[in-house]
């Protein structure tokens, strides 16, 4: 244990100071120049952001568009489109071929991506670097190479192309997704939780239902939700293995050439607040949780 | 290692009539400061007070309200960080993790394209002694190993001022105290004005020549560590320093020499040089191994101060010192730290007790303790371990 | 955003797998024999296919032949649109980079500060994913057409020839590639810079960096995960991508990729080996490009 320096400094009495509470009064500091440089960067960034938003506004507002047979000029404002979306048939039994074959695919591909994603984190095993590289190809695989693949694989085996193929082609790409993002939840998740699970008498399955299952929920939810707008967008691999059913945007693109009606615009309008205002509640949710932890702590 | 552009020695820091108010509340209140080139300079201060906000405006991380910051008489307020002649060792190191150990510490003279960076950044690391280190990555270091990498870096480019911010605070104690000592060396090598950030009373008072005490964005009292210790003049100084014993009265006699204050009866008389207010009701207060233990009232002698009876409330043994608490009607607990002499405690509790100490060794206060301040029960074992030492060096005079 | 998730995170240190169990086994086993199924054999389909000869019963058909021949025909054939399809990904990349960067850090970095400001930028940069990627890119193609509001004012500014177009154009085609893949370049990139710790832009500072120096060397450095991840996600779609370059969509008949060529050989003219042999140079090239950036990246793993 150190005694403090004995040597009284010269140097000490050198430094003064003085705390006069009211003596002098507080001169202003010479500014640091606040031009350009302050407001380029958040000017930029709003333009960037509103550019981003350009064809989404553009194709939510034509969706009111008082459009006879093709919705590229604006005649008039209606609400018709929105009330009568299935007045177009084909609009909406390819958005119904699309729901279906979204939903499938998710409920396949966050099943046996979930499952990977556990063993990946929790469990050692040979091949390790083997099956993660299994995952991480197709997400490196150009979309087109992945529907020829598939195209040629099922042209060869003989297997009639239609909504079957679509839904294993797209639960086949939505999975490396789903693996990454659970992946993340569960390496975030501490062991110490199960352990705990185990040590209080649960059983593997009892310790799986009720502390690993709920806590990787919030992660399971994420990665169906990207998994099921990764399938309802897909047009390049679903057009090399649809044959001849239409989902939403094969039949977009197949229209594009003789006229969009308004009613593909409702419905993607549509889709498209659905989906943000799920974005919205759940940053919403996890933000209030956020705050909430950090007030208890 | 000198070059041109490297500061031959430290240069003056002055502060003049600093504020800096943030969104909600004012950090810091018209400070002023000078710090002399060449001294290892310490701000001491709970956290909050102030000074780390004071560092990084010396530093230029940040821009004052109003005031001037003046570096070796040049006004440097409007200029930036990197357009000034001041180093940082920050509280978490920053090490880049991207570089290595010598491209970190070769940073800053590549910045101002000094010639041959890696021999002098080598130099450097041979000084803190991890040169035998230069070719791994930051986090492949201990918490001490890396410190020094961060003292390197910032003492290679010999600023005219070096800024240390708490750099020793999320090390362990034993490897704490040594690189205390390993600073103060370097210091001494290297000869720059070194400002050291802490909330550490033991580490400012070993390490400075000169320690300011900071609290609520104001310096309470600045001097040599043994002025702050011996002769503290605000409650907050007395507390925050060292523990005290302190007692509020009024001052019921006076002559040339000497001010007497009455104190629930007991007469108690400060040296007039050693008190900040000679009227009035003002504070006194003496440190606790300033105190003798009697178990029988002592003759009234001059120049002994003398409280008692009292009642020892609490014993507790640390190994160099025994702490008693007394409890002294109408005047509250009493702290004592009485060196172990003898096998055992001098008394045990229950032991009916008086104190006296020479009448040099009190103080008396400009101000008077806010309750929390004279809560005796907040000192921790440092504030003991601190006095014990100052008792063990009084008594080897 | 679930993105977020392959979008450069730095891999933390793995808790140590703990058990040695049939149970990984069983949980592993479905999903890789699916991903073997539906997407090694594939493969492996392709590159049968891509060696076939037309059947000489002259039914249209095709059969084995180990016929290396359609590797060199087709590449000969379509270099043009093969080199085109690169470049016009780089370009793509190049552009998606310098746009996203700026908005990454002003979102991760400058804003900071008020979380729920952060989050709602960060929703409008992911926007674009929620709406058809068909209908924005169509959205763009009536918007930059010949009587549309930017050619006309362009030509009013005359900064426009009055023959000049934009849609049919490789300006259009590398626009829309740039366009529809800034959000797969703006979130990784946001993931890292989110992260950066100022102090270490403050610790440079200090050390005489001025801040073209820091961010040279300090910022991008730091950041460089998220660079890595963003151009790899813009990159390789693009180089894919046929929608885009498609003449119903922004492109014209001097920009057609490689994609237009596949689906036109595959669906069109069903010249199955052609589609096949230019997938296989198409992806090896891909794997070729990925492996030597992510190898002098320094960062090994993205998963």
């Amino acid at each position: 244990m150190s005694a403090s320096t004995p040597a009284a400094s010269p140097l000490g009495s050198a430094a003064s100071a003085s705390t006069a509470r009211a003596a002098t009064a507080p001169r202003p500091a010479p500014r640091r120049s606040r031009g350009l440089g302050n407001w380029l960067l958040p000017t930029y960034s709003v333009l960037a952001l509103v550019f981003l938003l350009i064809p989404i506004v553009y194709t939510i507002v034509f969706s009111f568009n008082k459009s006879l047979k093709s919705n590229i000029s604006w005649n008039g404002f209606t609400f018709s489109n929105w009330t009568n979306v299935c007045d177009q048939q084909d609009v909406c039994a390819a958005f119904g071929t699309s729901i279906l074959i979204g939903v499938t695919a998710t409920v396949i591909a966050t099943t046996l991506g979930t499952m990977i994603a556990i063993a990946l984190v929790r469990y050692r095993f040979r091949f390790r670097a083997v099956t993660s590289l299994l995952i991480f190809l197709p997400m490196a695989t150009p979309e087109v190479v992945m529907g020829a693949g598939l195209a040629a694989q099922f042209l060869s085996a003989g297997v009639p192309k239609g909504i079957g193929t679509i839904i294993i082609a797209h639960s086949m790409f939505c999975l490396s997704f789903v693996v990454v993002t659970v992946k993340a939840r569960v390496a975030s998740l501490d062991p110490a939780l199960e352990e705990a699970g185990r040590d209080l008498y649960g059983s593997p399955s009892q310790v799986f239902m009720r502390v690993t299952f709920p806590l990787l929920l919030p992660g399971i939810l994420a990665a169906a939700l990207l998994s099921f707008s990764l399938s309802f967008d897909d047009f390049i691999i679903t057009y090399f293995n649809a044959g001849t059913v239409q989902t939403f945007p094969t039949y977009i693109y197949i229209s594009a050439t003789r006229g969009i009606p308004a009613q593909a615009n409702v419905i993607a309008s549509a889709v498209f607040l659905i989906a943000i205002a799920i974005v919205v509640i759940s940053q919403i949710v996890t933000q209030s949780r956020a705050k909430r932890l950090a007030k208890v702590q | 290692m000198a070059g041109g552009i490297f500061a031959e020695s430290g240069a003056d820091l002055e502060l003049v009539g600093i504020h800096k108010r943030f969104p909600g509340f004012t950090a810091i209140e018209n400070l002023n400061l000078t710090i002399s080139a060449g001294s290892f300079f310490a701000l001491l201060g709970p956290s909050g007070c102030g000074k780390t906000t004071t560092l990084r405006l010396v530093a230029g991380l940040e821009e004052p309200t109003s005031g001037q910051i003046l570096i070796g008489g040049k006004d440097v307020t409007s200029t930036k960080p990197f357009q000034r002649p001041v180093n940082t060792v920050f509280q978490s190191y920053a090490l880049f993790p991207h570089m290595t150990v010598l491209e970190n510490v070769a940073f800053g003279l590549r910045r101002r394209r000094i010639t041959d960076p890696i021999a002098k950044a080598h130099e450097a690391l041979r000084l803190v002694e991890l040169d035998h280190l230069a070719a791994r990555k930051p986090q492949q270091l201990s918490g001490g190993q890396q410190q020094r990498v961060a003292l390197a870096r910032a003492v290679v480019n010999r600023p005219a001022l070096l800024l240390l911010d708490e750099p020793l605070g999320a090390l362990d104690l034993k490897l704490r105290r040594q690189m205390q000592l390993e600073l103060k060396n370097i210091q001494n090598e290297v000869g720059l004005t070194f400002v050291h950030v802490t909330h550490d009373q033991e580490e400012a008072m070993t390490m400075a020549d000169t320690v300011a005490v900071m609290n609520k964005g104001q310096i309470e009292q600045m001097g040599a560590p043994e002025e702050l210790y011996e002769l503290p003049k605000t409650a907050f100084v007395a507390n925050f320093l060292g523990q005290s014993n302190l007692f509020t009265g009024p001052v019921t006699a006076s002559n040339s020499e000497s001010i007497t204050v009455t104190v629930a009866g007991a007469q108690i008389v400060v040296p007039k040089s050693r008190a900040q207010v000679h009227d009035g009701t003002i504070t006194i207060g003496v440190r606790p191994e300033k105190l003798s233990l009697l178990t029988e009232a002592p003759a009234p002698t001059t120049g002994v101060n003398v409280i008692g009876p009292g009642r020892v409330v609490d014993v507790s043994f640390s190994g160099v010192s025994t702490q008693y608490v007394v409890e002294v009607p109408h005047i509250g607990p009493m702290i004592v730290f009485a060196q172990n002499m003898v096998f055992g405690p001098v008394v045990n509790v229950g032991a009916q007790v008086w104190m006296s100490w020479t009448v040099d060794h009190g103080f008396g206060l400009s101000d008077s303790p806010v309750p929390e301040d004279a809560d005796l029960a907040t000192a921790d074992l440092a504030t003991a371990q601190i006095a014990t030492a100052h008792a063990a060096a009084q008594a080897g005079d | 955003m679930a993105m977020t998730a392959f979008a450069g995170a730095p891999t933390q240190a793995e808790p140590a797998p703990r058990r040695q169990s049939k149970i990984a086994l069983v949980l592993l086993l479905p999903g890789i024999l699916y991903l073997v199924l539906f997407f090694i054999v594939p493969l492996v389909s392709l590159v049968i296919t891509s060696l076939e000869a037309p059947a000489p019963d002259g039914s249209g058909t095709f059969q084995y032949a180990f016929n290396w021949q359609n590797y060199v025909d087709s590449v000969g054939t379509y270099s043009t649109q093969i080199f085109r399809s690169f470049l016009y990904a780089l370009l793509a990349t190049v552009f998606a980079l310098l746009f996203s960067y700026p908005l990454a850090y002003f979102i991760g970095v400058k804003v900071r500060k008020w979380p729920l400001l952060q989050s709602f930028m960060l929703i409008l940069v992911i926007a674009p994913f929620f709406i058809s990627f068909l209908l924005r890119t169509l959205a763009w193609k009536t918007i930059l057409a010949d009587e549309g509001p930017i050619v006309t004012s362009l030509k009013a500014l005359s900064l426009l020839g009055p023959q000049t177009h934009i849609t049919g154009t490789p300006v259009a085609v590398v626009f829309g590639l740039t366009y529809n893949f800034i959000p797969f370049m703006c979130l990784p990139l946001y993931t890292t810079l989110e992260r950066l710790d100022i102090r270490y832009l403050e610790a440079s500072s200090d050390l005489y960096g001025t801040p073209a120096s820091t961010f040279w060397r300090v910022t991008i450095p730091l950041s460089l995960p998220g660079i890595v991840s963003g151009t790899l996600l813009t990159f390789i779609p693009a180089a894919g991508d046929y929608v885009n370059a498609s003449q119903e969509f922004l492109g014209g008949a001097s920009s057609s990729m490689i994609g237009n060529v596949i689906q036109s050989n595959f669906l069109v003219q069903l010249n199955y080996p052609a589609a096949a042999a230019l997938s296989i140079v198409l992806m090896l090239v891909i794997l070729i490009i990925v492996g030597s950036y992510v190898r002098r990246a320094g960062t090994d793993d993205l998963l």
